[in-house]
């Protein structure tokens, strides 16, 4: 089946089959790898990208599901060379160890923070809480989601 | 909220020990340039699925693959039948028992490995393995160390001739007739039997390989979830009868490992094993269902602990016995010497003169591995033993669980302490991190709040746990895998401009040793820690290391890079003196630079030396400046630490809730408290995942329960506690920078101290255990039978 999907800014037209999951449509057919597999299941959510400026988990969704939209991976964060403010809150504030849930961590993330400019901490816990960290304790990372907040309402580092 | 600071000797620029300098690895993480293993595609690479077996016990009659073998794009179908014609069918596991690869004569557990499927694509592998057909005869499982041990009981392991029992192995440690004698003259002796439940470290990224064997060359460059590539490449070597220099392991990055990532898996052979006799790379990329069914499970201890008490509440001695759960193979990543990990650390905080430890490993029909997720080899085990006894024991003589501890710990003036297990647990200070954390936490008033709660009929508690760990394996005359011994390895080379490149044997999985070790060169050499490459996890560009696991990196690799720093510091004291026209007597050192004592004006820098060692060294003197280090450790470290964890806990459902959550911990000195403190966040959410949620169980006929994400259950951010962190540091005496390691401290402390809690809201009912995992329906069955028998009384 041809699908037309555009992925960070950029449209792409191809040919996949339609059990294709979305996933791999991403990581093997576009070749950005930051999205990453963790469970299958749709359980840990290592495969989160925006669809169309929300978070879905792509592990279990299909490639031709996603046909006329939009997506946002992790590459797809920087704007004009510059760091998003929510990827340099990860760094500032320790946000991340193994790295491997990071991207979709930071895309959920950034999701919120563009409904939701200042987040409490319950907040930002409910709203990653489909998003499973083997690392962290979460602790840094809603930390990190908080100050990549209060970065982009005082201008910091946003386009 | 934390006792002491220690100021850093360097500047932030330098960026030495005690900086909590932001993390160099991050840069690619947050940018989706992580290189992870199924990040890598190879020209013309296949793809590799394994067919797995949904019987727990059952004998192979047959194995039908043509319908696999005839689907489009299928290269092979491989059975343990064509493995064994290479000698490939069984390999060796990390405690000198023997797995099988693929499956020749019976299946011993659901999940292993039966045949696999290679494939020019991921999805086309997966499809063909539904039509490998397999015929079994299913044989009675057994399902738990008891059934084992029963004298009828089915033979798991046909395979080793003449065995006629199930037992994978015993062992003891400590003086039997000691502790009789102890228990002789006991006033109480106070009993726990608890079992720590089967658990699996479950990182995010399941474990893979790709092989890549040239078939020209027979070059095999293996990239592998790899937490130990040296070591892996040389049971390679030994498995596979490849040459050793033919060999090459590249772990990427890897997604979090816990001991996950320790030991050789048969998927990693099979691919090998494929890729060498079809001249392709052969991708496999382990499913989750896979990794929780199949590879490295941690804990299963059915544990039996005794505490002899005098009238006064002095602990004499303390005696367990223990039967530990090993699956089909018996697969613990450990050192060879002993054989229940270093589980005998369960004598713990306390100081007695006499312990005893015997214990039984038994072959079940479940999953084998045994790893050490994210603690020292046992260590959690034993920890949770001894600081659960301890509290109990305190309700028994009717002391606070404090204060019977202040009474029992091993006092500062004691160390280097002999444990009556034979450890010389090298520094500490028990009470002072107790008593810190009792400040934090607010202790007296939590205990008054508590009494006030008990008559008004809510519940509420308090757990301690005042942890000892034993980590940094290890001195080599203890300890070894598969021979190995277990020191580590540094190579610094300082490249001309003053700007270099570290070397490690270990492997980091998250830990951030790209920023930390960095950080030790810069606190030895001055150079900074901004111009410090550090590289692991490619065999053949760096030095032999056992790898990273039970908290060994900055034991072992963190005291190699001091070490080999200052061999070079040295180096770079005879270039100073040769361009100072000094004489190296003469010179001081401060950070950075040495210069003449008594006229500081006349100085060199540490870029001048190593500039100087390529353009203008002393004669007679080698030229460059690099060196290697192999670091063997005089002993190993011992961290602790005191937490305190206040529950709140509804008599009506079983629900508990941490109110707070209280970790102070000494890993003596913090070479990036940033990082250190991220370490423990982690440690405290197992602990706390283990605690109240996550566990395997089988059923009765060996079905794995807990082999996906919805039946295990990790805390996401909303189940899981805040945690509130304080520090003391006693440094250990023997590490060159007076670092502990502080990796897993968390994992091993916090369980006891989360299960304490609990049961301390219920210990006026007379409640002394509810197995882990704490789940409200146990908890609340717990209070049922407690109310109630206090109701009828």
């Amino acid at each position: 089946m041809e699908i037309n999907v555009t992925v960070n800014g950029t449209p792409h037209t191809a040919d996949v089959e339609p059990r294709m999951l979305l996933v791999d449509f991403i990581r093997s057919t576009i070749g950005l790898t930051g999205t990453h597999i963790g469970c299958d299941t749709t359980s840990c959510g290592v495969c989160t990208v925006l669809v169309d400026g929300t978070p879905m988990k792509t592990c279990t969704m299909f490639a031709v599901q996603a046909d006329g939209r939009s997506l946002t991976t992790v590459e797809g964060l920087k704007r004009n060379g510059e760091l998003h403010p929510i990827q340099a809150a990860f760094k500032e504030a320790h946000g991340l160890q193994c790295g491997f849930c990071t991207p979709a961590m930071m895309l959920v993330g950034s999701a919120l923070i563009e409904e939701n400019p200042d987040p409490s901490e319950e907040e930002v816990r409910w709203a990653i809480s489909g998003n499973l960290c083997r690392c962290t304790g979460y602790m840094n990372i809603v930390k990190a989601i908080q100050l990549a907040a209060q970065n982009s309402t005082t201008g910091g580092t946003a386009e | 909220m934390t006792t002491t600071e220690h100021a850093p000797k360097t500047s932030p620029e330098v960026c030495g020990v005690g900086h909590s300098r932001r993390r160099v690895e991050d840069d690619r993480f947050i940018q989706g340039g992580g290189n992870y293993l199924d990040d890598i595609e190879l020209s013309g690479m296949l793809h590799m699925a394994i067919v797995r077996s949904p019987l727990a016990h059952a004998e192979i009659l047959s194995i039908d693959t043509s319908q696999a073998e005839a689907v489009d794009g299928v290269v092979a179908v491989v059975t343990g039948d064509l493995l064994a014609q290479y000698d490939l069918a069984w390999m060796p596991t990390l405690s000198g028992d023997t797995q099988a690869v693929l499956a020749t004569d019976k299946v011993r557990f659901q999940g292993q490995e039966v045949a696999a499927v290679i494939a020019t694509d991921p999805y086309v592998a997966r499809d063909a393995a539904e039509l490998v057909f397999v015929d079994y005869e299913p044989l009675p499982p057994i399902v738990n160390p008891q059934q084992g041990l029963a004298p009828d009981a089915p033979i798991i392991r046909t395979d080793k001739e003449g065995k006629t029992d199930n037992i994978a192995y015993t062992w003891e440690s400590g003086d039997a007739q000691a502790t009789e004698a102890a228990f002789a003259r006991a006033a109480r002796v106070v009993t726990l039997e608890t079992h720590y439940p089967r658990s699996h470290p479950s990182p995010l990224e399941t474990c893979g390989v790709i092989a890549d064997v040239d078939p020209i060359t027979s070059q095999a460059t293996i990239y592998m979830t790899s937490q130990a590539p040296h070591a892996h490449r040389t049971v390679f070597a030994l498995v596979a009868g490849l040459p050793e220099q033919n060999i090459r392991i590249i772990s990427p990055d890897i997604g979090g490992g816990f001991g996950n990532k320790v030991p050789v898996y048969p998927g990693y052979v099979i691919a090998t094993a494929a890729s060498l006799v079809i001249g392709k790379p052969v991708k496999w990329i382990e499913t989750r269902t896979g990794n929780l069914s199949s590879t490295g499970f941690a804990r299963d201890y059915h544990m039996k602990g005794e505490l002899a008490l005098d009238a006064d509440g002095r602990i004499l001695g303390l005696r367990v016995d223990m039967t530990s759960d090993q699956g089909a193979f018996y697969a613990d990543a450990q050192p060879t010497k002993f054989r229940a990990g270093l589980f005998h650390i369960v004598t713990g905080s306390y100081d007695y003169p006499a312990a005893h430890v015997s214990a039984t490993g038994v072959y079940t029909n479940k999953a084998p591995g045994g790893v050490s997720y994210r603690c020292s080899f046992r260590v959690t085990e034993a920890s949770y033993l001894i600081e659960r006894l301890v509290q109990n024991a305190a309700y028994e003589i009717g002391m606070d669980p404090a204060e019977f501890r202040m009474l029992n710990f091993i006092r500062p003036d004691q160390f280097p302490y002999r444990s009556p297990t034979g450890f010389v647990y090298d520094s500490g200070d028990y009470e002072t991190a107790l008593r810190l954390a009792m400040d934090m936490v607010g202790y007296e008033d939590l205990r008054r709040e508590q009494e006030e709660a008990r008559r008004e009929g809510r519940l509420m508690g308090i757990g301690i746990a005042s942890f000892t760990e034993v980590v940094g394996a290890g001195p080599s005359k203890d300890y070894d895998i598969l021979g190995l011994k277990m020191f580590d390895s540094a190579e610094l080379r300082i490249h001309p401009t003053g700007k270099g490149i570290l070397k490690l044997g270990v492997k980091t999985q998250g830990q951030g040793h790209e920023t930390t070790f960095a950080q030790i060169v810069a606190e030895e050499l001055g150079i900074p820690a901004a111009d410090i490459k550090v590289v692991e996890g490619d065999t053949d560009n760096t030095p032999y290391g056992l790898g990273t696991y039970g908290s060994r990196s900055t034991p072992t690799a963190g005291a190699a890079t001091s070490v080999v720093s200052r061999k070079l510091r040295e180096k770079a004291r005879k270039i100073a003196a040769h361009l100072l026209e000094a004489s190296e007597e003469d010179l001081e050192w401060e950070v950075g630079k040495f210069f003449v004592r008594g006229s500081p004006e006349s100085s060199v820098t540490i870029q001048d030396c190593v500039f100087a060692a390529y353009t203008n060294f002393p004669e007679g003197m080698e030229g460059g400046f690099e060196d290697v280090d192999y670091y063997d450790p005089p002993n190993m470290t011992f961290p602790f630490g005191s937490y305190i964890v206040v529950v709140d806990l509804d008599p009506d459902t079983g629900v508990w809730k941490v109110r707070r959550m209280i970790a102070v911990d000494d890993c003596g000195v913090r070479i990036n408290p940033m990082i250190v403190e991220g370490q423990i966040h982690g440690g405290l959410t197992e602990g706390f995942a283990m605690s109240s949620m996550q566990w395997i169980t089988y059923d009765e006929d060996g079905n794995c329960i807990g082999s996906n994400f919805m039946d295990y259950l990790i805390p996401t951010a909303w189940e899981t506690p805040r945690f509130e962190l304080g520090e003391t540091v006693t440094p250990s005496p023997h590490h060159p920078i007076g670092a502990k390691g502080v990796g897993e401290s968390a994992t091993v402390g916090s369980p006891a101290a989360y299960v304490n809690a609990v049961i301390d809201a219920l210990a006026h009912l007379g409640v002394r255990n509810i197995d882990m995992p704490l789940l409200p329906d146990r908890v609340w069955e717990t209070i049922r039978s407690h109310s109630g028998a206090e109701g009828e009384g």
